[in-house]
């Protein structure tokens, strides 16, 4: 893993008219690094998340994709910006009127602007690797919320993207549904993609994390391996909130 | 009864008729046509408009949905081909009436329309500008053809309401199918061409009326 | 500014609006009394119909179905002009006003009971058997526990269908009811100049531009609710 910042946060502040939902977030991810984030709702980290694609507007600090800064710039470089920003929602959010094939290329072809042949094969490419490439035909209304997110996440690989931002990708689903999304975020991890994860399954952060943040009240507490994190926090916020969710 | 018949099922009237009465209805199609096509354009961008997150668009559209819903679109239609030539402005009866509807048939489509755009789960659209969709790709792609699809029902129900709205272009003497019936009326001194009339609406509109109460029907199990 | 000002004594001449708004107030007096009759009479006869349809006799309803499809397919003007000029040759003498008044609260009437049967059929079945299963009966539930929902559900596409009929009183200047459209043209001719029309034009604007905010408060409310 080389040291090279691919997402860096700079001193990020979110406000919703008097209510300040970031205050001042600092965090730098390097290129093939797991960032994971944990922390109780309400403590900024999706709004943080949001913030690195500019889904929600910051109210101040800056945001650095791969060397550049995403906060100037035209709107145009905002849309070619998110191009390398990937994102996978707790909601999932596939097109119901589209099939998953034209869920995976419609980005290809619009923003990208690839040939439709193009666009399908490297949507294959991606189903395939998200073990889905049977139902490309399929509309997303008969696939079960694991396919669905899997899709999502295919969706936002084929557009070769630097980073990887998952916001909450498992909370939606079902218990048992929730080891195939991981696996495709675990390969994706092994193929040195840079990720930031907001999620609860720490479990998964332990076993696959490089870093864990622990956020709360806007701001991050406390960062480092996940062994440390887990194994000895410092912070007594961090204490009581992993002892909250342990049981 | 016979006299009812004589005076409202008048067979040999109707089919005397019939050419003048065809004649009618072709110009209603066309107006149809000219009509429907441009007050689902001009609708969608009032919605557009009216969902804008830009002051300075949106009341001005709010201002146009809410004066056009609110004007009997014969008053428009009469202020447009009567009021103007006041202001020097002369107007064939085909402008004044396409203008007029178009005015009142906007307003009735955007909010058609902003119901369906409300419709779609706000996520849909973030989704898509996280792939690098621009607003417009968004909107087209995404967006809008999921809102229609949701809003079938009602853009239709609107549609037959602008087919029944053309009947009013006789009041500014239109040769539409109504025209052309109430002339015919005035002459043969019998209202089997209105008759007549009534019963092409009928064979016209029926099959679409039937059709929204299937739709609604299925929206509502 | 030379366009300004004659564009303000085309449609705003203070002498004609000095002589023609009584003619004109006259004419939303006549336009009110119309409206308000037919939201009344259509409105009953509709919740009439569809209460009438959730009994669910085979006879009875295809005369409603026939009934509800037919008003909302004709266009009331070619009704009203059926009804003006041929029923006298049959003997039948009807004002001006009265087919004013048929012809829209009977279109009202057919659209009324589509909504209304819309809004008992979006009712659970289970709020039914519940009814009836408690012993209400099936007229008791009807009243008791369908109508009220359906009333609720009724009522924001019912009042856009309210405005839009409401609105057709205009028609009435075709066959000389003295409402506002006919009031502002009469003194329009009269008088060679247009802004007796700018005065309907307004009249109708303080009538249903409230009905309009209407509409758009419950639809609103609605939405919020759903969510």
């Amino acid at each position: 893993m080389t040291n090279r910042p691919m997402l860096e946060i700079v001193a990020l502040e979110k406000r919703f008219g008097t209510n300040t939902i970031l205050k001042g977030i600092d965090l730098k991810v390097s290129e093939g690094e797991l960032v994971f984030v944990i922390g109780p709702s309400g403590s900024g980290k999706s709004t943080m998340l949001r913030c690195c694609n500019r889904l929600e507007e910051p109210s101040g600090g800056d945001i650095i994709v791969n060397g550049r800064n995403i906060m100037s710039g035209t709107t145009a470089d905002l849309n070619r910006m998110r191009l390398q920003v990937g994102m996978v929602f707790q909601g999932f959010h596939l097109y119901p009127h589209m099939t998953v094939l034209d869920n995976v290329t419609l980005a290809q072809r619009k923003a990208l602007k690839r040939s439709r042949p193009e666009a399908d094969a490297r949507a294959m490419d991606m189903l395939e690797n998200v073990g889905l490439a049977h139902k490309a035909k399929a509309y997303p209304s008969e696939l079960s919320g694991g396919q669905q997110q899997r899709v999502a996440i295919a969706r936002a690989l084929a557009l070769d993207p630097k980073v990887m931002l998952f916001d909450e990708p498992t909370s939606a689903l079902d218990p048992e549904l929730v080891g195939s999304v991981l696996k495709v975020m675990k390969d994706l991890r092994d193929k040195g993609m840079t990720m930031l994860v907001v999620s609860h399954e720490m479990g998964f952060a332990r076993e696959t994390a490089d870093r864990v943040v622990f956020m709360d009240g806007g701001v991050i507490v406390e960062e480092g391996t996940p062994d440390e994190i887990f194994g000895a926090p410092k912070a007594e916020r961090t204490r009581a909130f992993l002892a909250r969710v342990k049981n | 009864m016979q006299t009812l018949l004589d005076q409202f099922f008048n067979i040999s009237i109707m089919i005397k008729t019939m050419p003048l009465m065809l004649k009618g209805l072709v110009m209603t199609l066309k107006l149809c046509a000219a009509v429907i096509l441009l007050g689902l354009a001009g609708g969608l961008l009032v919605a557009l408009g009216n969902l804008s997150p830009r002051k300075w668009l949106r009341l001005p559209c709010i201002v146009f949905t809410d004066i056009f819903r609110a004007l009997p679109p014969l008053v428009l239609l009469i202020f447009i081909y009567s009021g103007l030539p006041f202001a020097g402005v002369e107007i064939s009866p085909f402008t004044a009436v396409v203008l007029a509807f178009f005015l009142n048939n906007s307003s009735y489509y955007a909010e058609v329309y902003r119901a369906g755009i409300l419709s779609v789960p706000k996520g849909q659209l973030e989704a898509a500008r996280s792939t690098g969709l621009s607003k417009a790709q968004a909107l087209v792609h995404v967006v809008l053809p999921q809102a229609v699809r949701n809003v079938l029902p009602d853009l239709l129900s609107n549609t037959i309401e602008v087919v029944k709205l053309t009947s009013l272009a006789s009041a500014v003497s239109f040769a539409e199918l109504l025209y052309s019936a109430n002339m015919a009326r005035s002459v043969t001194y019998n209202a089997s061409p209105l008759v007549l009339a009534a019963l092409i609406y009928l064979v016209l509109l029926w099959p679409l009326v039937r059709l929204v109460s299937r739709f609604q029907r299925r929206l509502a199990a | 500014m030379e366009g300004l000002h004659r564009f303000l004594a085309t449609f705003f001449d203070p002498a004609m609006i000095e002589a023609h708004t009584l003619a004109v107030l006259a004419g939303v007096w006549i336009t009110l009394e119309i409206g308000l009759a037919v939201i009344v009479a259509g409105i009953g006869l509709g919740l009439l119909l569809a209460c009438l349809r959730t009994y669910g006799r085979r006879f009875f309803n295809f005369f409603i179905v026939c009934f509800a499809d037919i008003f909302r397919a004709l266009p009331p003007l070619v009704l009203i002009l059926i009804l003006y000029f041929g029923l006298p040759s049959a003997g039948i003498l009807l004002s001006g006003p009265m087919v004013l008044f048929l012809v829209l609260s009977l279109t009202l009437a057919a659209f009324a009971e589509e909504i209304f049967w819309a809004g008992f059929s979006a009712i659970d079945k289970g709020q039914w058997e519940a009814g009836i299963a408690t012993g209400l009966g099936f007229t008791g539930t009807l009243f008791h526990v369908a109508l009220p929902q359906a009333l609720r559900l009724a009522t924001p596409p019912l009042v856009n269908r309210v405005l839009a009929i409401t609105k057709m009183t205009a028609l009435g200047s075709v066959i000389g009811v003295e409402e506002v459209l006919s009031a502002a043209t009469t003194a329009q001719s009269f008088s060679g100049s247009a802004t007796p029309l700018s005065l309907a034009a307004i009249a109708y604007l303080i009538i249903f531009l409230p009905v309009v905010f209407l509409a758009r408060f419950l639809e609103t409310r609605q939405r919020w609710g759903r969510a």
